[in-house]
């Protein structure tokens, strides 16, 4: 699999040679492609295809699976994020991550996005306040809960529980932001807005999401990469992906001949 | 098809078994509630009279109607801070490192698991039996406050462990990941958001465990706990006595007056079960109101 060809070279993410297990599953086969910098890549494919897994990868969530092994590289910005000289919670801080379901924590607005931050050390209020201000604004929630930020965060519908957990993440200026099926439990107004987001959050981060939703994947990402049975089958600019895919079995998923 | 003749017929066959099993059910907590209510009566019409503050307050004598509860009640308290000082550190502890450290299908996790929920079923007297040995014996500690402690920590201990390890349980996993993901350590995620959120339910458990403890008579018995004791404790090693071990003492003396003092004796022990029982309600009701 070749990488795309862009004007530009400027790769962030790099996976060389992934393979994972869950015991003696083997779930991602000989993963490799690269992820550009300030570019939304979106990783399809039918349930159980391994996206979820391979985008847990990247800030090693799936450390916490005893059963998970995993074999080969993901460099970011050339480091490889599996050295064994590297602390897990460097990776978590540089790459930040947003998950299925909204899981904002049982505490006020402010409290969930000044968490982050805290507890790498800032404690000065000031400070605080401004990034918590700014990162809100960031994700598009600032208007809607300025006046509350001291309401608990379970108050908010959902749309905007799982705006507040990507402003949680943007405070802690990741450079690259992990969005697993953002919108599967919103419905279509909330996701609307979601998208919108991410196509600005783009100008400042680089963006991966795992959707199910093809149309997701064609309106906000700026590369697709299409995985089955654990193998990355086809990965090309969005736009060329969804018009003249190059692999049969691409061409059956996005025309939803199966999934 | 079934006719409408027969959908009737079913029914009331359906309603009936519906009749017999809540007939049961109801018969059940009648069951429970009567001996509860006779127990209470029994108790209550025997020693209330007896209560005052003089009752209270003053130390065992040879006459019953001079004999007080002071130095039980007292010792009793002494006891439960004590044993909870103990038991509620190292429980807790090892609930967070069995359901937050170990990887929870492992064969040493289930063994472990297995063992504290043997542990929690062993009768008391074997672990009055043990603190003879190993707290009064081996350590030397004598019949002291602190061997009594030691010996009810070990009795509450997996009682806490279990209570403490189901609330860490049902904290999400969800929660968990979002403070990975924001780069918490595993400390810090267990500081700030599990252990918050896992508060009332292992509050709960200690205060029911401790509320267990207060009314156990057998491990102190085996350990020696003294029945006549005119003196207040006055630190770890000293010798103690507390209210179950007084009112077992009344009971088993010949004279009627003594039999109205233990009725007193269970009316108090009583009253301060039911005030741990609220306390804990009241608490995790307080807590939870709190966190959700």
């Amino acid at each position: 699999m070749k990488p795309p060809k862009t004007d530009s070279s400027d790769f962030i993410l790099s996976v060389q040679n992934l393979n994972a297990w869950y015991h003696t599953t083997q779930v991602l086969q000989e993963i490799s492609f690269d992820i550009q910098r300030h570019k939304v890549t979106a990783l399809i494919g039918p349930s159980g295809c391994g996206k979820s897994t391979l985008i847990r990868c990247f800030n090693r969530m799936n450390d916490f699976i005893a059963t998970f092994k995993l074999a080969g590289q993901i460099l970011l910005e050339g480091q490889d994020l599996y050295d064994p000289a590297i602390d897990p919670v460097e990776v978590r801080l540089r790459v930040g991550m947003v998950f299925q379901k909204q899981n904002p924590f049982p505490k006020s607005i402010y409290e969930n996005v000044a968490y982050g931050p805290r507890i790498s050390g800032i404690r000065r209020r000031h400070q605080l306040d401004a990034i918590v201000e700014e990162s809100l604004k960031r994700a598009a929630l600032w208007d809607e809960v300025k006046d509350k930020l001291k309401a608990n965060a379970y108050t908010l519908s959902g749309g905007q529980q799982q705006r507040l957990c990507i402003a949680r993440t943007l405070a802690v200026e990741p450079e690259v932001l992990l969005l697993d099926e953002p919108c599967s439990a919103l419905d279509p107004i909330a996701t609307a807005k979601i998208e919108e987001l991410i196509l600005k959050l783009k100008d400042d981060y680089t963006v991966v999401i795992v959707t199910h939703n093809m149309q997701q994947a064609a309106r906000v990402s700026d590369f697709t990469a299409f995985f089955y049975l654990g193998e990355l089958v086809e990965f090309w600019a969005t736009d060329k992906i969804f018009t003249v895919p190059k692999d049969p079995q691409t061409e059956a998923y996005i025309t939803g001949k199966f999934g | 098809m079934n006719s409408t003749r027969q959908i009737k017929m079913r029914l009331i066959r359906q309603k009936w078994g519906d009749q017999v099993f809540q007939t049961i059910a109801v018969i059940g907590v009648l069951i429970a509630l009567t001996t509860l209510a006779a127990l209470l009566i029994d108790a209550l019409s025997d020693g209330l009279p007896r209560i005052d503050w003089k009752f209270l307050t003053s130390f065992p004598s040879r006459k019953p109607a001079k004999a007080g509860i002071f130095s039980a009640l007292v010792g009793s308290l002494y006891l439960i801070t004590l044993t909870a000082l103990i038991a509620v550190p190292v429980g807790v502890a090892a609930a967070i490192y069995l359901e937050e450290y170990t990887s929870q299908n492992s064969r040493i996790n289930r063994i472990i698991e297995v063992n504290i929920a043997n542990l929690a079923g062993v009768p008391s007297i074997i672990y009055g039996l043990l603190g003879l040995e190993v707290f009064v014996r081996a350590m030397r500690l004598e019949r002291s406050l602190l061997a009594g402690a030691l010996t009810l920590a070990l009795l509450i201990l997996p009682i806490i462990i279990i209570s403490a390890r189901e609330a860490i349980r049902t904290v999400p996993n969800s929660i968990r990941e979002a403070a990975y993901a924001l780069g918490a350590t595993r400390w810090q995620t267990i500081q700030d958001h599990v252990l918050p959120m896992a508060f009332p339910g292992i509050l709960t458990g200690i205060i029911l465990s401790v509320s267990r403890a207060i009314g156990e008579t057998a491990p102190l018995i085996a350990i020696g706990a003294l029945t006549y004791v005119a003196f207040l404790p006055d630190g770890l090693r000293s010798p103690f006595t507390a209210l179950p071990i007084q009112i077992y003492n009344w009971v088993s003396r010949p004279q009627k007056g003594f039999h109205t003092n233990a009725a007193a004796g269970i009316v108090i022990l009583l009253a301060l079960t039911l005030l741990l029982n609220a306390l804990a309600i009241f608490l995790r009701n307080h807590y939870q109101k709190k966190h959700s």
